[in-house]
Order: structure tokens, then C-alpha cells, then sequence
């Protein structure tokens, strides 16, 4: 249980998750370093989202073993709740409360005392320059201050390992980049281990020490950026992204946002 | 403990901040009193019940908690889709601490509304008999409160989407309300009538609001009180079994 005696900060083996027959996860195995910028890449519907939710006790797996900073999610809940921060691919702040309210809700959440939490707070809120914004309710925020506030949001209880599912989707090259800064920032720095998903090859040639990729729920290969480029002969990760997986589109459920969107007009204000 | 504040804190912050969803859920209720209660007025004298505003405000009072609470726990369908309830789910505090938080913030808003309506019936020109009856009728109108927030909440839990908000209106609130004596007398119903009447928990609300308001019930307070708890308590333990089962 203690988080230093753990070997790697993520261990997964044999990882199965079945959604009434339907495998969205068969088998999959890797490691994470602790310390390390770990990628975890795959088309659409090829099963990130359904691990990131497994590792982060959202979802139950089938069959397998997790092992995160030594703890297993399945049983111990919220001793694996206290070693992550995450940031999901939909936004997940309460729209009508300030930044310093979406804060402090989750300070409290995480048991973070008072006074600790505000010093954090200021910190963590300097960081991603939110600060002179902390008390603007979110609903006026743009789709990247939203994400940094979420960033700053997941970091608040120090987690040792940070999960970030598509976290620069939709956002202009300026805030990528920024947002990227203050990741790597924080790995080096604190020595978070950080793994994260995206669409974007390049982010993730640039930023990921190491990288899995995931197709059809099973992972076809793990690795260096480089050591994967030069296994598939290819001059970038994009390009042996797409020699891996193929250049078939992937079909992925719709879901029903927009439209709720629309409905939740009629219940706002 | 924390959690529960933080979570009713919310629901309270929410609340205040959108001063247009309280004028908008006052709306209803204000129509029914006045339209219903003035246009039915004579025809209930006239049959010898008495004054129908004085028997017609305490059915519109459970009426405005009925809708204001079932939507707060319905609320938890459009935190699931709009991601929030993802940030209290990983957190590591238990589910039924996140949802009695939940409850406890709708329920107690929804007692704020029904005060409110309770104290516009005045303009109507209804007349409780005793201050310490109206002190009794907050505290009915919290435990009713508390029962349709979970309500709410086990129906939510098990809803993926705002679609069904619409029949969840049509098939289970307009019915509670319509068939719980909110608007006649329990006299001399059609037995179909009768039955239902029983059945339905929002009928003890609206009784034992007449009982705590204008004395008269026609099950008995304590009767009307102890269903109430009761079945806020196998309700609030279903909700909270539905909401623990929550999978994202």
C-alpha cells in the first residue's frame, strides 16, 4: 500500500472489460514508470476511454489486475482515488459556481484542510493564470480557461499520478502549447507522472516519453516515439500511427450532448 | 460531514444565483391558487365544503415542493451529461454521502419555495390557524421535500439522458399531484379514485398540511406524518442504492 514501495506507478495486466458481449478492452498489459509522460494513443473507440475509466474507478473491469501506485482500484476505491488527479475529455466543471468555488468544492471533496487548501489554491491558480479570474462563474469561461481551471482543479490534492483524457481537444495551438507547458512543468518539477490520451500525434511525439497504442481494444505496440518510427520506417508519429492502425475511419456512438444542450435551455433560468 | 455541506452548499449557491428559475417555479403554483381556488371558489361553498382557498392552498403548497424537488434530484441526469457528476464520482468520498448532500441542498430549496408559496396563499386570502401549525407545516413540507428529491434522485440514476425528462413530467409528477387530493375532497370518491388516493404518498403531504394549517385531516396528523416518514425512508434508501450503482 505504500505509494513509494511501488515499483511502477501504473501496472495493468490482462485488463478486460465487456460491455454485454461487446469487448471495448481484451487483454491489454502495460507499465508506467514513475515519473514518466506515458501516451496512450488509438482511434476512436478503440478502448482509451473505457481504460482511463477502469484505472480511475469509474467502471468495474471484466477480468485483470490494476496496480496503481500500488494500490488496486477495484478493491480499495478511495485509496486510489486520493493517488490520481484527472482530467476527463468532457468538460466537468459546475457551470454556475466561481473558479475559486470549483476549487474549493474539490479541496473539500479530497479532505485538503482549510488553510492548505487556499494556499493551493492561490498556487495552483498563478500557475495556469486564473488567478484574477477566481471569482468569475465558469459559465463565461472559454473552452481553454475551462480546461486550465480543470488542470489546476486535478492537481489540488497533489496526486502522485495525473490521468488526462484528450486534454487539449478542441483548443487553439496557443493553448495547447500553453497547457502542455505547464504539464511538463509539473512532471518535472513535482515528478507527477502524467499519462494521458490524444488525437494529436505531434503533441505526443513531443511531449511522451513513452507511448501505447491502443486499436480494437487490444494494444498493438509500446514504446519510444522514436523506437516506434523507426520500427515502422516512418519519419513521424502520425505516420506510424496510421501505418499501425490503419487508414480505415472508426465509427463511435454518438452521444447525445447537443441535444441536451438544447433541452437544458428550457430548465436554465 | 464535509462532503454533505459542500454538496448542499451547492445546491443553495445554484439556487440563489438563478433568481429567474425562482420566480419561474413560483409561476404554477401562484396560477393553480389563484385560477382554481377563485374559480371553483363558489361551486365548493356552494356544496357546503367551506371556503376552497383555505382547503386548496395546503394541496398547492405539496404541489410546488412536488415539482421543485423531483426536478432537483432530476438534476443529477443533466450533472451526468454535463460532466459534473464525473468530478464527485472519483472523489474519494462514499456515494451516499454525496447523495444525501444532494438531497438535503434540493430538499431544502424546495422547502425555501414552498414557504414562498405559503406566504403569497396570503394574498389569496388564506388564513392559517396558529402559528405553531405553520411552524408544523415547514417541517411537512421538508420531510415531503426530502421524499421527492429522492425520488428524483432514483429515477435520475437510472436515466442516461434529459429525453425521459418529459414522460418522468407526464407519467409520474402530474399523476402524483392530480390523483393525491391536492385539488378535492376525500369524501365520497369513486372507489378506483379511493384506492389511488391511498396509494399515493403526496396525498399525506396535502392531509397533513390541512391538518397543521386549517385543523382539519382526514387521515389524522400523526397518521399522515408517520407514512410520510416511513416512506421517505424506504424511498431515500432506494434512491440511494440506484444512485451507488451509478456506472459512467
Amino acid at each position: 500500500m505504500d505509494i513509494n514501495k511501488a515499483a511502477s506507478a501504473l501496472s495493468v495486466k490482462n485488463l478486460t472489460k465487456k460491455f454485454n458481449g461487446f469487448t471495448a478492452v481484451d487483454g491489454i498489459s502495460f507499465d508506467v514508470r514513475w515519473g514518466d509522460i506515458f501516451a496512450f494513443l488509438g482511434p476512436n473507440g478503440a478502448g482509451k476511454t473505457t481504460t482511463i475509466k477502469m484505472l480511475t474507478t469509474l467502471l468495474t473491469p471484466t477480468s485483470g489486475k490494476i496496480l496503481l501506485s500500488g494500490i488496486d482500484p477495484v478493491t480499495h476505491k478511495d485509496d486510489a482515488r486520493k493517488a490520481f488527479g484527472i482530467v476527463f475529455q468532457d468538460p466537468s466543471v459546475d457551470e454556475d459556481l466561481t473558479a475559486y468555488e470549483n476549487m474549493d468544492f474539490h479541496g473539500v471533496l479530497y479532505g485538503v484542510p482549510k488553510t492548505l487548501r487556499q494556499s493551493r489554491i492561490k498556487e495552483l491558480f498563478t500557475l495556469v493564470d486564473l488567478w484574477d479570474k477566481r471569482d468569475v462563474l465558469v459559465k463565461t469561461f472559454s473552452g481553454g480557461m475551462k480546461r486550465r481551471l480543470e488542470i489546476a482543479r486535478g492537481l489540488l490534492h497533489h496526486p502522485k499520478i495525473f490521468f488526462l483524457d484528450e486534454p487539449t481537444l478542441g483548443l487553439d495551438p496557443q493553448t495547447r502549447n500553453t497547457i502542455w507547458e505547464h504539464i511538463k512543468q509539473l512532471n518535472k518539477k513535482e515528478g507527477i507522472t502524467v499519462f494521458f490520451t490524444t488525437h494529436y500525434m505531434e503533441e505526443a511525439q513531443r511531449v511522451a516519453a513513452n507511448v501505447a497504442i491502443i486499436d480494437h481494444g487490444k494494444i498493438i505496440t509500446k514504446g519510444t516515439s522514436e523506437q516506434l518510427m523507426k520500427d515502422t520506417k516512418t519519419g513521424n508519429l502520425e505516420d506510424a500511427f496510421l501505418k499501425l492502425t490503419g487508414h480505415a475511419i472508426r465509427e463511435e456512438e454518438a452521444d447525445n450532448l447537443d441535444r441536451m444542450r438544447s433541452r437544458m435551455r428550457m430548465f436554465r433560468r | 460531514m464535509n462532503t454533505v455541506y459542500i454538496l448542499w452548499l451547492r445546491q443553495l449557491k445554484k439556487f440563489w444565483r438563478s433568481k429567474a428559475r425562482i420566480v419561474g417555479s413560483l409561476g404554477q403554483p401562484i396560477l393553480f391558487l389563484f385560477a382554481l381556488g377563485f374559480g371553483f371558489g363558489p361551486t365548493f361553498a356552494k356544496a357546503g365544503q367551506g371556503n376552497y382557498i383555505q382547503f386548496l392552498a395546503p394541496g398547492i403548497i405539496a404541489m410546488s415542493i412536488l415539482f421543485s424537488s423531483v426536478f432537483f434530484g432530476i438534476e443529477i441526469i443533466f450533472d451526468r451529461q454535463f460532466g459534473f457528476l464525473k468530478e464527485t464520482l472519483v472523489a474519494p468520498v462514499s456515494r451516499l454521502s454525496i447523495m444525501i448532500g444532494r438531497t438535503l441542498g434540493g430538499a431544502t430549496v424546495a422547502t425555501i419555495q414552498g414557504t414562498i408559496v405559503f406566504f403569497i396563499s396570503f394574498l389569496a386570502g388564506f388564513r392559517p390557524v396558529s402559528i405553531s401549525g405553520s411552524i408544523l407545516a415547514i417541517f411537512i413540507m421538508a420531510i415531503t421535500a426530502i421524499l421527492f428529491t429522492s425520488l428524483g434522485t432514483a429515477i435520475a440514476s437510472k436515466l442516461q439522458d434529459a429525453h425521459a425528462f418529459q414522460m418522468i413530467m407526464n407519467f409520474v409528477i402530474m399523476p402524483i399531484f392530480f390523483l393525491s387530493g391536492a385539488l378535492f375532497p376525500y369524501t365520497n370518491l369513486p372507489l378506483a379514485l379511493d384506492i389511488i388516493t391511498h396509494i399515493d404518498p403526496l396525498s399525506y403531504s396535502v392531509d397533513a398540511l390541512r391538518g397543521a394549517l386549517i385543523g382539519v385531516s382526514h387521515f389524522g396528523l400523526t397518521f399522515d406524518i408517520a407514512i410520510l416518514v416511513i416512506t421517505t425512508a424506504i424511498i431515500l434508501a432506494i434512491g440511494s442504492y440506484l444512485f451507488s450503482t451509478i456506472e459512467l
